[in-house]
């Protein structure tokens, strides 16, 4: 019997000896398959990478972070300072309004009406919401915001809340369903009312997964250029103000200077490039250690 | 007072809601919350609402032949947009074509066929690919990929097969800045998405259907074909529709690698073209008066059009999880 039961990793077991040639040779063309898909997602991903790394690396200077943008895109010199710091600014901001928002929107999603009508139709909404594309939400907050105001920071941090809003609410939801009931119904029988559970009980117990959802969708918006094209303009020299003028994004460097035949400017936009990058991945990596001691607690 | 209809948690707690010291703390608290959700719809409607206004000089000048004219001037004031709708939705197509058998491969051999050891890592891959910017993606599809694609790629087969019948009138031209190069860059970003949806889906495949499978002796991928795929299929419909409603709104990488050829329907893959994203952000800088309006009103057709996707893709995969979790 056991000769003729081959059991596999997976528990799956092969009557290897009455499993037909071409049954055999199918399944094996499917795992090649299978396996040369994933090959083929890693060749991009390293290609990617190992440009920016390299092209990019030669760029970081200490006058790379501290310099304003040069007067003229054709020539080498000066730094990505302001562009650095307005990406800092901008998503700063618009994390500072999407943030409670989308926990207090999940809070009235889960803790609330989530099952009523008004509730499936608020997260159906938000999931459709992630799917509206980002250039779409700086037209709106152009239309909205930048003809009566003027080019500014918050133009551009507005759009990026619209962007960060649905996906801060529906991961917040998420990790609120992880918190166990018996938690809310403890602090109830201590004579809490419901605000003081969500805000004393729920929202500390789901800390770390909310946590790691937010820092995703902030990953997420700071590496966004289409919004912030119509919405900040495009300054040279720093910028501090969140209202008044316009200013620049690592982002939005990236995408003029690659536009360009200029050497120096494709040099400057593989250095702003590598910056970014460098930027998302330390957001994506922290909210993945996270969301990995959140689960390995919550196994716990 | 019932101020929290079918509250999902708290139970009959929620019901003392309204009465006893501190009430008013607590339904400000509610107001709050409920406020905060109906952003959602506030943003929605707001968005419809201001961008159509905005749009609306060109829609009233242009009517109908906004979509079904492809004769775009703005210096005559004529605005017809097919052509970049056909842009989008060539590029998109191209890249689902491309993006989607990966993504299943990747999906399947995650869930299904590949050590536990190496699970991990390969979602850290897809991860990682979802991390990249969009415009670094542009970036590198603009410097390294199109110039290496047109002369070392493109042209040889367009050499080759350009003059067959059918092939020929897909696989000619030989610009590295084309839809074929857009429809790649596409597929790159969007295969992250496709697959882990995807692999929720397949996540869901009760046990005992893969162990009847089995258990009839079935091989892995007869497994796959007779008891994964048959449950996962609406699901795995609706991980396509949403990979294609991010393919059709993204921008800046297309703006980058499309070639900006403003006017083009053609069949052939590897000539320039125009999206309705990529118009936009090209030409938004220099546009004034209608032709700005015409290109909030591109806008408006992306709005719309992604929104269709979405929410149909999105009742597909809801019906999917009711059924998911009905048995």
């Amino acid at each position: 019997m056991s000769d003729l039961f081959v059991s596999t990793e997976s528990g799956e077991l092969l009557l290897r000896d009455t499993t037909k040639r071409s049954r055999r040779i199918r399944n094996r063309l499917a795992l090649i398959w299978m396996v040369g898909s994933v090959l083929v997602a890693v060749v991009p991903l390293a290609l990617v990478i190992g440009y920016v790394v390299i092209k990019g690396v030669g760029q970081l200077t200490p006058d790379w972070f501290t310099k304003d943008l040069p007067a003229v895109t054709r020539r080498a010199g000066g730094g990505m300072g302001p562009a650095i710091v307005g990406t800092l600014l901008i998503t700063a901001v618009a994390a500072a309004m999407a943030v409670p928002l989308g926990v207090l929107g999940a809070i009235y999603l889960h803790e609330y009406g989530g099952r009523g009508r008004l509730g499936r139709l608020i997260r159906f909404m938000a999931d459709v919401m992630t799917g509206v594309p980002s250039i779409v939400m700086g037209l709106f907050v152009y239309t909205v915001w930048t003809i009566a105001h003027g080019l500014s920071a918050f133009g551009g941090a507005l759009a990026l809340a619209c962007l960060m809003l649905p996906i801060i609410i529906r991961t917040t939801e998420e990790m609120l369903r992880l918190v166990p009931d018996e938690l809310r119904q403890a602090s109830y029988a201590l004579g809490n009312r419901k605000w003081r559970t969500i805000v004393t009980v729920v929202l500390p117990a789901a800390f770390g997964g909310i946590t790691s959802g937010v820092m995703l969708a902030i990953a997420r918006a700071a590496g966004e250029t289409a919004p912030l094209v119509f919405t900040i303009g495009a300054a040279r020299n720093l910028n501090l103000s969140i209202f008044n003028g316009p200013t620049t994004a690592l982002s939005v460097q990236i995408f003029g200077n690659a536009q360009t035949p200029f050497e120096a400017a494709q040099a400057r936009a593989w250095g702003a490039a590598l910056t970014l990058v460098a930027l998302v991945f330390i957001l994506t990596i922290l909210a993945r250690v996270v969301a990995a001691r959140v689960a390995r607690r919550h196994n716990a | 007072m019932d101020i929290t209809p079918g509250g999902s948690s708290g139970g009959d707690v929620a019901s003392l809601l309204g009465v006893g010291p501190g009430r008013r703390a607590d339904q400000l608290f509610y107001s709050v919350a409920l406020v905060a959700g109906l952003f959602v719809l506030a943003i929605l409607g707001l968005i419809a609402a201001s961008t159509t206004h905005e749009a609306w000089p060109a829609f009233r000048s242009q009517g109908l032949s906004f979509v079904t004219s492809s004769t775009w001037i703005p210096a005559e004031g004529k605005f017809g947009a097919l052509a970049f709708i056909y842009g989008t939705v060539l590029s998109s197509l191209l890249a689902l074509l491309l993006a989607v058998p990966v993504s299943l491969g990747i999906a399947l051999y995650a869930n299904e066929a590949a050590p536990s050891r190496i699970r991990r890592p390969i979602i850290y891959v897809l991860d990682l690919l979802a991390a990249i910017p969009s415009v670094v993606y542009g970036l590198w599809g603009v410097i390294v990929l199109a110039p290496f694609l047109g002369p070392n790629v493109y042209s040889p087969i367009n050499d080759a097969v350009g003059g067959w019948p059918v092939i020929g009138w897909f696989l000619n031209g030989s610009s590295g800045r084309s839809f074929m190069t857009a429809g790649i860059i596409l597929a790159i970003m969007i295969t992250p998405i496709v697959t882990s949806l995807s692999r929720e889906v397949i996540a869901t495949v009760p046990r005992a259907q893969r162990e009847a499978a089995y258990a009839m002796g079935a091989t892995r991928w007869e497994m796959i074909r007779l008891a994964v795929l048959p449950w996962g299929r609406g699901g795995i419909v609706g991980a396509i529709m949403l990979g294609l409603g991010r393919a059709m709104g993204e921008t800046i990488a297309v703006a980058l690698v499309i070639g900006s050829q403003a006017g083009q329907v053609t069949t052939h893959l590897f000539e320039a073209g125009d999206s309705m994203a990529a118009v936009i952000v090209n030409q938004f800088g220099e546009a004034s008066g209608n032709h700005r309006a015409a290109l909030v009103g591109l806008g408006v057709v992306l709005f719309v059009v992604t929104i269709i996707v979405n929410v149909s893709a999105r009742s597909i995969v809801a019906r999917f999880d009711r059924r998911a979790q009905g048995v």
